[in-house]
């Protein structure tokens, strides 16, 4: 009979093993995310039955809760086609056999030549390697300058992805930039524009000032009837 | 197991009564009566409820995404109830014949962590719905709670960061024995009262409720994400956001509020659950009301104020603890 770990082990590779085959299988972006979600889940599994909750506290907090939250927004918002079957191509089916040759070489080489004697993992001590306190201590003592180094590297990306999206068209416009382009506008007959005066320029929020210049469009399509004039008052 | 089962129905009974005491209060801030019919006062009015979810034909959209619509409210529900067993429900007890019980399920060394994560997770329950639905109010429902969501999950997580640094533990139950003593005075929300009013805002938010429930206004988006949902798919999804609001008052009792902490506890262990619960339906009593009370926010407001202020102050927050600290220490 197994020990109950190895159930757990099995069920948790199982799942892992599943989900990254039906996200490499399935078509529909949609279904490729929810697999990878799975895994993710699974391997934090792992991770907890390898004595190392908070890396699986991370595992679940960062890429289940965040990034891949972000994954399936972006799906859902562009609302991605599923991708049609393409004729195998034998260059990436060579390539693909080539890489894969090499990690199971390189599994087959850890688990063959390196050894590693079992008997050290069960030491009379109690492990503290995984807790959050010795990582935290770790981190702040030992291994300062990588984190250090690490957290300027995010900070780094997140300030490129800012200027990467507020590319030039993109950036929302101050009232005194709208301003310019309406003086610009009348300057220059505006083509097929219709003039834009600054007044017009509706600030977001202010509801009345959008629901007046929508009524106002109407009129002018035609879609609306124009407010009848103020009746003479009857004597 | 026997700790799960007892933690899992007397969480479903206080959710559905919380349901009950819902339509009541607000029946009486609105003037009305509400449910009393069945049962003295109304009292049976949640199984009623119950049965008749049961009982309701099951409708699956023809242009859904079956597989998807299926796994979302169980998402969501699994989401909910896997909290519930990290939080102390009250001290160590003695029961006459069992011995001493501990009052919590599971005592992990990342409890907290594990809390955020399950919380975080539980989004994917709604943009789901929403997505699977094929209904292009469902659509924005779940577009709005996934923005939602994650935006205020961060002043969420960060508000929390004060109490973690002060007690120095992610244990739920080592943070609720720090606060015992001192006739209250060292309940954290005295030293975290910033901390203590982002949390409540952004857990306001992260369960969807009045004044943030924008992923259901019903005035813009019919029902929001689910507009689909009928019978117990629907009560899946109604039970995961009150069951929400009970895990996200117990994370404020425990942290803020000293958890089971309160007079006589130490000679009488056994009032302990009494006080926690009493603070969890005080918490409770406050979201009801608040659903008496306040507007809804307009989608950009809701975002401007998340990002732009209440993230800020839960940095500001941060700081100014670790500088508390750092002289006192």
């Amino acid at each position: 009979m197994f020990e109950p770990t190895a159930l757990l082990f099995i069920l948790f590779a199982g799942l892992a093993l599943g989900c990254a085959v039906s996200l490499v299988a399935q078509r529909n972006p949609l279904y490729c995310a929810i697999s990878l979600i799975g895994v993710f889940v699974a391997l934090a599994g792992l991770y907890i039955l390898l004595a190392a909750p908070f890396i699986a506290a991370v595992q679940v907090i960062v890429y289940a809760g965040a990034i891949m939250v972000l994954v399936i927004f972006v799906i859902m918002l562009l609302n991605v086609e599923e991708e049609e079957h393409r004729p195998l191509n034998w260059r990436f089916i060579s390539a693909a056999i080539a890489l894969g040759a090499i990690l199971f070489a390189e599994a087959a080489f850890v688990l063959f030549f390196v050894n590693t004697p079992r008997s050290v993992q069960l030491s009379s001590e109690a492990p503290t390697a995984g807790l959050t306190a010795s990582i935290g201590t770790g981190l702040f003592t030992e291994y300062l300058l990588p984190f250090e180094i690490t957290s300027v590297l995010i900070l780094m990306a997140i300030v490129g992805a800012m200027s990467l999206a507020r590319r030039v068209g993109l950036v929302p416009r101050s009232a005194s930039a709208l301003a310019q382009m309406a003086a610009d506008n009348q300057s220059t007959g505006g083509g097929n524009l219709r003039p834009v005066d600054a007044r017009q320029i509706i600030q977001p929020g202010n509801t009345e000032a959008t629901g007046q210049a929508m009524a106002q469009m109407q009129i002018e399509r035609g879609e609306a009837a124009a407010p009848a004039p103020d009746k003479e008052q009857d004597g | 197991m026997l700790g799960i089962n007892i933690a899992f129905i007397v969480v479903l009974v206080v959710v559905a009564y919380t349901v009950l005491a819902e339509r009541r209060i607000l029946a009486f801030i609105q003037g009305r009566v509400g449910p009393n019919r069945v049962g003295p006062a109304g009292l049976l009015q949640p199984f009623a409820d119950l049965l008749k979810f049961i009982l309701k034909e099951e409708i699956v959209p023809d242009k859904s995404t079956k597989f998807v619509y299926v796994l979302a409210p169980i998402i969501a529900i699994v989401a909910a109830l896997m909290t519930l067993i990290v939080y102390p429900f009250g001290p160590t007890i003695n029961l006459p014949f069992f011995g001493p019980v501990s009052l919590v399920v599971a005592r992990m060394d990342i409890a907290l962590l594990y809390v955020l994560g399950i919380t975080s997770v539980g989004v994917y329950g709604i943009a789901l719905a929403g997505w699977s639905s094929n209904n292009k109010y469902s659509l924005m429902g779940g577009l709005r709670a996934a923005a939602q969501m994650i935006s205020y999950e961060l002043s969420l997580g960060l508000s929390l960061v004060g109490v973690v640094m002060m007690s120095g533990t992610l244990d739920l139950y080592n943070i609720v024995e720090q606060q015992s003593g001192w006739f209250g005075l060292n309940w954290n929300i005295i030293y975290q009262p910033l901390g203590f009013i982002i949390y409540l805002i952004s857990a306001i938010a992260e369960t969807n409720r009045v004044p943030f429930d924008l992923p259901e206004a019903e005035t813009e988006l019919v029902a929001g994400f689910h507009t689909e949902y009928s019978a117990m798919k629907f009560a899946l999804f109604f039970m995961a956001e009150y069951v929400n609001m009970f895990t996200v008052s117990m994370l404020a009792t425990t942290l803020f509020l000293g958890g089971w902490n309160g007079p006589g506890v130490a000679q009488f262990p056994v009032l302990g659950v009494f006080y926690f619960f009493g603070k969890i339906v005080f918490f409770l009593f406050l979201y009801i009301w608040l659903r008496g009370t306040l507007p809804r926010f307009r989608f950009d407001q809701l975002m401007n104020f998340g990002w732009k202020f209440l993230l800020p102050v839960a940095i500001l927050n941060i700081i100014l603890t670790a500088t508390v600290i750092f002289f006192l220490s």
